[in-house]
């Protein structure tokens, strides 16, 4: 039983860690601004292609990689500058169907570039190699995945509750208006924060691909949107809620892939069922019913609407 | 307000837009009966009506009850898998559900029957779907009903339903917009239907639309999309009215979605992706969101433009003997993106902003007088 389990779990906390690093960024932009940015997940997306398209034009990795990283913190700034910022006074909705203008924008200028084929994604070296772990053979990288992940939150955990710039984004986050009143400098606080979601999307994306090794223009959408249901399912604005909905959710969704299996091989279900199917719509299944039973997420704080 | 006070001005514009639709419809008759069938006219105008039904659907929640739903494509698969269900010939059947033993479903119904089917299963998943989801405020309302659509899709392709749903594989020879046309004995098309039949489908459920917007039904839907606890204190029950302009609105989605199938002539439940609703939710924005007549237009335009006026930048160009740089398969889709981005970020208001048809001759015969 538990050697059927086991590799699922394995890659569902993998995966986990690795959709934690987008709900980061939803979760942070959110809070601030209180938008979906649908356009979360084509940043990591185009981070993945940008990776395939320096890799392939020589740079050695050592370069390229954080060149990737600071390119893809490069592109979520751009982003918030040109299609967000117009519209800070206008209605959430307007600013809302920008981010999907975005997304489609991303998607077709890849489409574009690389044809809409497949890339093939660079190998990185030591993280790419195979590893036995426990009677499962899997990649290094399900393994390094959630310590990376767990370390960068720390990292940012530190500099939202010690720094001055961390300090600016708790106080937008709470209340924009009588923020901006103080004497914080709001365009730089949203950039900021922008910036920091690109870049961890940019070490999702690495750790991502190097798993699934192709990269193709829709592949950010289902990563960026399974991750926004994460943010939502831990409590939208809060960053530890949104690492552990993603765990949760990285698990479970593995975990279902190979429901008939082990099922089967449990002995409860006498042929497969293709549960499989349901491996994403789970997740959604997963948002309606905590919307429904808590619209606030497990971490999340309670708001009311004044009138 | 302005509605009430329109309604004590002449009945000119009205009637001078319904003429001009008049027009249009005859216009399209006609020239399908001398151009070819093969035009790419055809193809956009075919689609053109699909997807301004659908664009309509969305925009009367959206626009007029302020309910921001993106489970639009999941409502058009349904309708378009029940449509497919109920109306592929019985003899073709072994042929289309060949890894299910011919199906579960062994009647066929009349095409406007299996519209209206269509329609209802649609409104009934909306009404089912709506009970949680519509306690839900702006943005959780939009994400929860993508993922209901989502969900739809994996359903429609569980293997297990495959008696039904024919699985993940497609499904196909049910009647299509060519069905419409008119053949005589040795199968010579004698009237050609296949776009107006689409025309009157589209225009009718339109119409009901616009009925329904201008009921008290309509002033109700309104007044919860300018304030929704203004509307509470006056006595309008909010689940109630939400729920109903949501299952309407699914209701026509669901009739859009059959079109769609009728004029793809396949269905596969994997291509009613986010994406799609997306794309119907940008032409939205584009035509206007709050006006019907916005988004039919914008519908046709976006139609037009990615299958037809803007093909040839996915093509080489020659001017002369100078290559023109960066056509290539793709290119349209980029142009076309950063239009809208244009259109989204400074003409926040769409083509239309609110208007309709009507107020279009209104300004005109106002300005005639003075």
């Amino acid at each position: 039983m538990w050697s059927t389990v086991f590799p699922y779990l394995l890659s569902g906390i993998s995966v986990g860690g690795q959709y934690a690093l987008i709900a980061i960024g939803y979760t942070m932009v959110y809070g601030i601004l209180r938008l979906i940015n649908f356009a979360h997940g084509d940043v990591f997306m185009v981070s993945g292609i940008l990776m395939v398209y320096l890799v392939a034009s020589g740079i050695p990795l050592y370069v390229s990689i954080p060149l990737v990283l600071v390119l893809t913190a490069f592109i979520g700034f751009l982003i918030e500058r040109v299609a967000y910022k117009p519209l800070r006074s206008a209605p959430r909705m307007s600013v809302m169907i920008s981010a999907i203008g975005v997304s489609y924008t991303l998607q077709n200028l890849v489409l574009y570039i690389t044809g809409g084929l497949n890339q093939i994604y660079p190998t990185i070296p030591w993280i790419s190699n195979s590893v036995t772990i426990f009677g499962a053979t899997t990649k290094m990288v399900t393994i390094i995945t959630p310590f990376l992940t767990i370390l960068l939150v720390f990292a940012l955990v530190f500099l939202i509750n010690k720094t001055k710039i961390g300090m600016a984004m708790r106080a937008v986050s709470k209340d924009f208006e009588t923020s901006q009143l103080m004497g914080i400098k709001i365009n730089s606080v949203i950039s900021t924060t922008f910036v920091i979601g690109s870049f961890l999307a940019g070490v999702g994306s690495m750790l991502y691909f190097t798993n699934y090794t192709t990269v193709i223009q829709t592949s950010g959408a289902m990563p960026g949107l399974k991750a926004f249901v994460a943010a939502v399912f831990g409590g939208i604005g809060s960053i530890p809620g949104a690492v552990v909905g993603a765990f949760i959710i990285g698990i479970m969704e593995n975990i279902i892939k190979g429901l008939d299996v082990i099922l089967f091989k449990a002995g409860m279900i006498a042929k497969p069922l293709g549960l499989a199917t349901f491996s994403d719509a789970f997740t959604f299944a997963l948002l309606i019913i905590i919307l429904v039973v808590k619209p606030t997420g497990l971490f999340g704080e309670k708001t009311t609407d004044k009138v | 307000m302005k509605e009430f006070a329109s309604d004590k001005k002449s009945r000119v514009p009205a009637f001078l837009s319904f003429v001009v639709i008049a027009l249009f419809y005859l216009a399209v008759f006609i020239a399908e009966q001398h151009l070819p069938a093969t035009s790419m006219l055809f193809t956009v105008l075919k689609k053109g009506a699909t997807y301004a039904l659908v664009a309509v659907s969305m925009n009367l929640l959206n626009g007029f009850t302020g309910i921001f739903s993106l489970g639009q494509a999941g409502f058009m698969l349904i309708g378009a898998y029940t449509y497919a269900i109920f109306t592929i010939p019985l003899e073709q059947r072994e042929s289309v559900y060949q890894y299910f033993q011919g199906g579960a479903v062994h009647f066929t119904v009349p095409v406007p029957v299996a519209l209206i089917f269509a329609g209802l299963a649609a409104a009934f998943f909306a009404f089912l779907i709506g009970l949680p989801v519509l306690r839900l405020k702006s943005d959780y309302l939009a994400i929860a009903t993508l993922g209901f659509a989502e969900i739809i899709r994996a359903i429609f392709q569980w293997n297990q339903l495959g008696p039904i749903t024919n699985g993940s594989n497609m499904l196909r020879m049910f009647p299509n917009f060519n069905d419409f046309n008119i053949r005589n004995a040795s199968g010579e098309v004698t009237v050609y239907l296949s776009t107006t039949i689409p025309f009157i489908i589209a225009g009718v459920c339109i119409a009901l639309i616009v009925l329904l917007i201008h009921s008290g039904y309509g002033r109700a839907f309104k007044a919860i999309r300018d304030d929704e606890i203004a509307a509470e204190a006056m006595g309008i029950n909010l689940a109630h009215h939400k729920q109903l302009a949501f299952s309407i609105s699914s209701f026509f989605a669901g009739v859009g979605g059959a079109m769609l199938a009728m004029y793809q002539t396949t269905v596969q439940a994997k291509s009613f992706t986010s994406a799609m609703t997306y794309e119907i939710l940008l032409i939205v924005v584009i035509g206007g969101v709050g006006s019907v007549t916005g988004s039919v237009f914008s519908s046709f335009l976006f139609v037009a433009c990615s299958e037809w006026w803007l093909r040839f930048l996915d093509e080489k160009q020659m001017i002369g003997t100078f290559e023109v740089p960066l056509l290539r398969n793709g290119f349209r889709l980029v142009i076309f993106s950063l239009i809208i981005m244009i259109v989204v970020l400074f003409f926040r208001r769409g083509i239309m902003g609110t208007k309709e048809l009507p107020d279009l001759f209104r300004r005109k015969t106002k300005e005639g007088i003075k």
